[in-house]
């Protein structure tokens, strides 16, 4: 087990970064392109994650284990923000009839 | 070495359709493998501690969420919203800004060690649990009170007003 990581781990911390920040991009990209907001409560979930992955890389890198403690927390974060944001979702469903975040611009002006 | 980048590809090409797919819920299921492939990431690392609550919290618990809610609201085909031409280019153009941003200033840092697993028993839950109830356990109590407070808001928000009882 321990040589199985030893061979299989040899990709560069560049890499673990560049994979996170692509990630991320998609997610601003989703964000951005999509109007239904179930689909752009997912795109922000894809950045956390970008986000977690690339903390667990560091914390195996630098051998500290606080990262993956931190991402835990973003976790828990992430499971109460999911609650609360589809909440208000379906209770903007049931009064507008519609997702369309272009329907919920009476804050704009 | 190759597994990671196989599973790089993947994570990215799932990203991809989770925004492009056009009904809502494939774009879930999609949302799911992303979620998957991060889970071996992980695991690669070896995080077992995080693989196995990020398989459960995001895969089994928000997930399950998202398609109950989606289930719920019941989209049609028609009247599912779609941005025009101009505006897609325009998002993609900013999104793509920043990523060479991102990109451009990596390059600057030059070339980086490769990332090692140097102590096998880093992410385990004996070590995490160590550190967890011993320097993090007031974020860890606060944590506990803030899923409570989101699950009372989540409930009080969802649930449908009463008309007032004339009676009573």
């Amino acid at each position: 087990m321990d040589s199985f990581f030893k061979t299989v781990q040899s990709v560069p911390l560049n890499h673990y970064i560049l994979l996170s920040a692509i990630i991320f991009s998609i997610g601003v990209i989703g964000v951005l392109i999509r109007r239904n907001a179930i689909i752009i409560f997912m795109s922000v979930e894809l950045m956390l994650n970008a986000v977690n992955l690339l903390l667990t890389a560091f914390s195996v890198y630098r051998g500290d284990a606080t990262g993956q403690v931190f991402v835990f927390f973003i976790m828990a974060l992430a499971a109460a923000e999911v609650a609360v944001g589809l909440a208000i979702i379906v209770m903007i469903y049931r009064n507008t009839n519609s997702v369309d975040i272009n329907v919920l611009n009476r804050l704009k002006w | 070495m190759s597994i990671f980048y196989f599973i790089a590809f993947l994570s990215i090409l799932f990203a991809v359709l989770v925004i492009s797919a056009k009904n809502p819920v494939h774009s879930i299921l999609y949302l799911i493998l992303t979620f998957f492939t991060f889970t071996i990431q992980y695991i690669l690392l070896n995080a077992q501690f995080l693989a196995i609550v990020n398989f459960i919290v995001y895969m089994g618990a928000i997930l399950v969420l998202f398609l109950y809610t989606l289930m719920l609201i019941n989209l049609n085909k028609d009247s599912e919203p779609v941005k025009t031409n101009m505006v897609k280019i325009a998002a993609v153009l900013g999104g793509g800004c920043l990523m060479v941003v991102l990109v451009a200033a990596l390059k600057a840092v030059g070339t980086s060690q490769p990332v090692l697993v140097k102590d096998p028993g880093l992410g385990l839950v004996k070590n995490l649990g160590k550190i967890l109830f011993d320097e993090f356990l007031l974020p860890f109590e606060v944590s506990s009170l803030l899923l409570l407070s989101a699950m009372v808001g989540a409930v009080l928000l969802a649930t449908r007003d009463k008309k007032p009882v004339v009676n009573g």
